[in-house]
């Protein structure tokens, strides 16, 4: 638990004249479930794109498992991203006619609750489904980082809340060191051992949860993460 | 239960009705036209009956006139769309997947598409003459453009979401062609190739009316220097059901290749 799997050293971004990270540094240790959370613009999901090698940092370096490499992480997107021309079972294995692989695929749709869904195609599902699906995918590779770049955000409360205990059990048992992109409060204080509250471009603040909570200790830690992100806009408004 | 006895009866008399529809108004409309020309309303030589039409296409066919002609311009057809959808969709793939081959070819294949095709026959005439070749590269030229606009703006327009969702999962770039951006891209392919196929026919009747001594289009040019009009008429019901038989084809194909467009969410 003590082994740095992702290391952002002082990574500043750039678009043009625009400045969306500046000067950021956050060690993640493997297995630990980090949640960043923010106001728009604040730079979460342009962090979250660095680290996945989506996109590169002005400056700075950002290390996975020591190296660069993007073969270990996997990420889902705010959009399923499911590709519609393929039933489900091809959208994991990316249409491989390979009998391991798509053995491999039908066990992990058993485990987001979807194993009788293997020959639908996307549009015969639902929401909840379709992240399901997107879930699945995602552990295709087997993938020791899972970059979430908020997948709930589209979803009802009561599916959010399946596909959040989803998302932990899948987490633990796998031990994946997880980052989750969200504008949740509750859902980051629910689900992750540390948030990351990104203010601004350069002002960060770190809440560690307790290890075992209950609702009022997530309310608590919501609150205190919520006053942070609020505190910062108010006095913006107040220089303003 | 009582309900699912009565539904398949109800779809079982619903489906012949849809399936018929389609055609019942050209059926009305032959219908008219013969007994027009029976009660003399349409003199013959405006336009002969049906019977005197279908009388004339049966001695046609007996006399192997019509199936030689008709095969040749099929050749003809087939051919030219084969040469012309290809260069299309290789120049639209190339432009499509390539910013360099878009900045180089788009311009002046967009200036091209705005000639149109049908004026270039003189000129083709003078540098091919009438032979086969003439008539194959016209209706290459004609079926080209489609296939290229279409082909280009359907892998250009691909889900830069989904083109992103591929990079992450690493998909090399012949993965990322063959099972992001062609099935992509596929719908507006069609759509090309089916409008495609419409021009087909107006440039292959064009061409074999102007310059030919076979094919659909001689025949009626032919039949007109004799004023034979049920010839004229076989010829134009000829092409009207070659063009639909063309049109059910790409249909086919469609539904063939995107099924996954009308799969809806009554299975679930």
């Amino acid at each position: 638990m003590t082994e740095e799997m992702i290391q952002v050293k002082n990574v500043n971004k750039m678009y043009q004249d625009l400045t969306a990270l500046q000067n950021v540094s956050l060690d993640i240790k493997k297995g630990e479930f980090i949640a960043l959370v923010g106001m728009s613009g604040g730079g979460k999901s342009t962090l979250l794109r660095l680290i996945a090698g989506l996109e590169k940092p002005t400056t700075g370096s950002i290390k996975v498992n020591g190296d660069n490499s993007k073969s270990i992480m996997r990420m889902m997107f705010q959009e399923d991203r499911l590709l519609p021309w393929m039933n489900v079972l091809d959208n994991l294995s990316f249409g491989s006619k390979d009998k391991n692989t798509k053995a491999h695929a039908q066990e992990l749709l058993e485990l987001v609750e979807l194993g009788d869904y293997a020959d639908h195609f996307p549009n015969q599902l639902s929401g909840g489904q379709k992240q399901r699906v997107a879930l699945a995918r995602a552990l295709m590779t087997n993938p020791e980082v899972l970059l979430l770049d908020e997948p709930l955000g589209a979803l009802d409360a009561l599916t959010r809340r399946k596909m959040q205990d989803l998302i932990l059990s899948v987490c633990e048992k796998q031990n994946l060191t997880t980052i989750l992109v969200t504008h949740d409060v509750e859902e980051a204080a629910r689900m992750a051992d540390r948030i990351v509250v990104m203010k601004n471009s350069t002002n960060y603040y770190e809440e560690t949860c307790p290890k075992k909570r209950n609702a009022g200790q997530i309310g608590i830690v919501a609150d205190r993460v919520l006053g942070e992100i609020l505190g910062e806009k108010e006095a913006q408004m107040q220089t303003a | 239960m009582q309900n699912s006895v009565a539904l398949p009866k109800k779809k079982a008399l619903r489906l012949p009705v849809t399936k018929l529809l389609p055609f019942l108004i050209p059926i009305i409309l032959v219908l008219f036209w013969q007994v027009a020309s029976s009660l003399g309303w349409l003199s013959s030589s405006v336009l002969p009956s049906p019977l005197a039409v279908l009388q004339d296409g049966i001695e046609l066919t007996q006399s192997g006139e019509l199936p030689k002609n008709l095969s040749i311009s099929l050749y003809r057809a087939t051919l030219g769309l084969l040469i012309g959808g290809g260069i299309g969709f290789i120049l639209g793939f190339i432009n499509g997947m390539s910013k360099t081959c878009r900045l180089l070819f788009d311009s002046s294949i967009q200036m091209f598409r705005n000639i149109p095709h049908l004026a270039l026959i003189p000129l083709i005439i003078l540098w091919l003459g009438i032979n086969e070749s003439a008539k194959i590269s016209l209706v290459a030229i004609g079926t080209m453009f489609p296939v290229y606009i279409n082909t280009f703006h359907g892998i250009s327009s691909v889900d830069p979401d989904l083109i992103e969702m591929g990079e992450s999962y690493e998909l090399s770039k012949r993965q990322m062609f063959f099972k992001i951006i062609f099935p992509a891209a596929l719908p507006q392919i069609l759509v090309g190739i089916r409008y495609a196929l419409g021009v087909m026919w107006t440039t292959l009747i064009v061409a074999e009316t102007i310059s030919a001594s076979s094919g659909i289009g001689y025949m009626a040019n032919n039949a007109e220097d004799f004023m034979d009009m049920e010839t004229v008429i076989l010829c134009i019901v000829v092409y009207a059901v070659l063009g639909k038989i063309s049109d059910l084809v790409a249909k086919s194909f469609e539904s063939l290749l995107l099924e996954w467009q009308t799969t809806g969410r009554s299975n679930v």
